[in-house]
């Protein structure tokens, strides 16, 4: 009885020890240069040199000069494609590129891979160098692959340093340890500047006048934060200037309790502060601004005092 | 020059895995209807494209004669190449004036083994095929070289396979997504997909052509061109071979009603289309072609066959076909077929 399924069987089609060619003058020389190492392109009776050779100039069909020169090893990527996913027969087991490589004195392409690492660093007119095996036979794989040229390095930066507030920000951050934003008034302006400050930059008199501000305010404009950020609670999270009740310049500051897309100009809002026994003199004092559920407030009026 | 049609077509319906049939076997149906078409029982020639590699045995086209009836001796040529390529030989042969009637097939089952790398062992055994280089790779590397669209060949895919599936002959294969790549810029649904089949043409000249067809389908011109194996010879974005052989077969003589065309990959049909001179408006593979069903070895006379349909059943008056073969379009060759001489 016929089954429904076809009968198969495995198959394989193989020269045992390779199949062996010879390469004629002209791949041979190629292949032997390549064997010590050097890169050779032949020359066409019009001028081109040809890399890798062949025996006949492919735009006119004439036979090739008797005229080797040597290329490279440098060149340049014309073109690539991007292989994800090595397959079994294919020169490097981890992602590479396939390219063309204009190497420097040919005047046509050589195809190889390129270990370039990751695909972003690919782009017209990478420059690469051969990277030979170990052991050489005048194979086109003693080249193992190309690597792009160095062309930036990375260097690591740090230094330590000993930061000290200053008298007017020790003064605030006093404030926002007991609760409370301390602004100064210049008695020039009458402008009041939150944070506290020594002197008014509008006017360069020295601020005399300490004031203390509400912990309410109003949003005057805001950045949504997609990439995180160790001092905020989440991603995305709010930056915003927060103009405080009683302040004419706003303070930067997070907001958060409320959606980031819900967040919008003129929306009142209130600082939410730490417990008092786990203050210390740090602006981490305030964890964010949330909305306090008030009408928006507007902000051509709220923004009467600034200057 | 003698006047030459193709007088009658046929083609399997072709499926994306090996659904059984051994060479032959796919060819038998296709041979047969072909005979009932014309009333032929015997060919002045006969000349079939397949490729040994596909079927990992030697001399594989000799098995396929069994479909033919080969005793007694015909007359009988092969090439391993694509079927369209067998055509040009058979069109060659009705050059000569003493037959009037050819016989051409192709067939390939790409099921069984992996297409991609049997293709790698076309290429030269010296500088690529030793590099592991296979046909998604090279292919790859030429739309880089194009760099086409991502948008418009999301839509040649999306067209071809909305052709395909109202093709009975093409595979039922769903409109293009997802994100991923084969081989960065070609998406899997870039690629033809694996397909078993066979197609035959039969080819008459003169007088004897009328008598086989109501409206043959004159071939007016044909001609193939090839180009340096090496990819780093040419321009890969353009396709300099299929320009040529598409002016000496004179495309550009009249105008194009459709077009076949032999793009195994989507950014194909860009680079062809600019080679042929095709305008906007020129409707390219109506059938789905290659991107819908790709049996290697019978696809481009496929093309032909497609074209030649439509002169036959009068839904065009004139058709472009065009075939490939070699790595990034190396060898091509471009058909018009006519409804009058
Ligand atoms: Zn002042």
């Amino acid at each position: 009885m016929p089954s429904e399924e076809p009968l198969v069987a495995a198959h394989v089609l193989e020269f045992p020890g390779g199949y062996t060619r010879t390469t004629g003058p002209v791949i041979g020389r190629f292949l032997t240069e390549l064997r010590d190492r050097r890169l050779v392109g032949v020359r066409t009776a019009g001028g081109r040199v040809l890399v890798p050779p062949l025996e006949y100039d492919p735009d006119t069909g004439e036979p090739v000069t008797e005229e080797y020169v040597e290329v490279g090893p440098a060149g340049t990527v014309q073109a690539w494609a991007w292989v994800g996913s090595p397959r079994p027969g294919h020169p490097l087991d981890r992602p590479f590129a396939w390219a063309l490589i204009r190497l420097d004195g040919a005047d046509t392409a050589l195809v190889h891979a390129v270990d370039a690492g990751s695909r972003k660093a690919l782009r017209p007119g990478l420059r690469v160098r051969p990277r030979w095996r170990a052991a050489t036979s005048g194979h086109i794989t003693d080249i193992e692959c190309f690597l792009p040229e160095v062309a930036s390095l990375v260097a690591p930066v740090r230094a330590e340093y000993r930061v000290t507030p200053g008298r007017a920000l020790t003064r605030f951050l006093e404030g926002v340890r007991d609760g409370r934003f301390v602004g100064g008034r210049c008695g020039e302006c009458a402008a009041v500047y939150v944070p506290y400050r020594v002197s008014c930059p509008a006017c360069g008199s020295v601020i005399e006048e300490e004031v203390e501000v509400a912990d309410t305010g109003t949003v005057t404009t805001f950045a949504i934060n997609n990439l995180p950020d160790p001092r905020a609670p989440e991603v995305p999270f709010v930056s915003a200037y927060v103009l405080l009740d009683g302040a004419d310049t706003p303070m930067i500051a997070l907001i958060g309790g409320v959606p980031a897309h819900e967040v919008r100009q003129g929306m009142r809002v209130r600082a939410v502060w730490l417990p008092p026994e786990e203050r210390t003199l740090s602006m981490a004092n305030v964890k964010w601004f949330e909305p306090t559920g008030e009408p928006d407030a507007d902000l051509d009026e709220s923004a009467g005092g600034a200057r | 020059m003698r006047d030459v049609a193709v007088v009658a077509f046929a083609q399997t319906v072709h499926t994306g895995h090996d659904a059984g049939p051994a060479e032959p076997e796919l060819l038998l149906p296709v041979i047969d209807e072909v005979k009932r078409a014309t009333g032929l029982k015997r060919f002045g020639f006969t000349c079939s494209g397949s490729c040994d590699y596909l079927a990992g045995a030697p001399f594989s086209f000799v098995s396929a004669l069994d479909a033919v009836g080969a005793w007694p001796p015909i007359s009988e040529s092969h090439v391993e190449m694509d079927g369209a390529f067998a055509l040009y030989e058979a069109w060659v042969r009705l050059q000569h004036g003493d037959i009037d009637t050819a016989l051409v097939y192709g067939f390939g089952k790409s099921s069984m083994s992996d297409i991609r790398e049997i293709m790698t062992l076309q290429l030269d055994p010296y500088y690529l095929a030793p590099l592991g280089l296979d046909q998604v790779s090279y292919a790859a590397l030429q739309a880089a070289a194009v760099n086409a669209d991502r948008a418009a060949l999301d839509e040649i895919v999306r067209r071809s396979r909305a052709g395909g599936r109202a093709n009975p002959y093409a595979l039922d294969l769903p409109d293009p997504a997802g994100e991923e790549f084969e081989v960065e810029p070609l998406r899997p649904y870039d690629v033809a997909p694996v397909t078993d089949g066979a197609a035959a043409v039969v080819l008459a000249a003169g007088d004897r052509a009328r008598e086989l067809a109501g409206r043959p389908a004159w071939i007016t011109g044909i001609a193939h061109r090839a180009e340096p194996h090496y990819l780093g010879m040419r321009d890969l974005a353009r396709s300099v071979s299929t320009a040529e052989a598409g002016r000496a077969a004179g495309v550009g003589k009249g105008p194009v009603d459709v077009a076949e065309l032999h793009t195994q990959f989507s950014h194909e049909e860009p680079i062809l289309r600019e080679a042929l001179g095709l305008s906007a408006d020129v409707m390219v593979n109506p059938s789905g072609g290659p991107l819908a069903a790709n049996p290697v070895m019978a696809t481009g006379l496929i093309r032909i066959g497609e074209a030649a349909r439509r002169i036959l059943d009068g839904s065009a008056d004139r058709a472009v076909a065009h075939a490939t073969s070699g790595p990034c379009l190396q060898q091509n060759l471009v058909a018009v077929l006519d409804q009058s001489l």
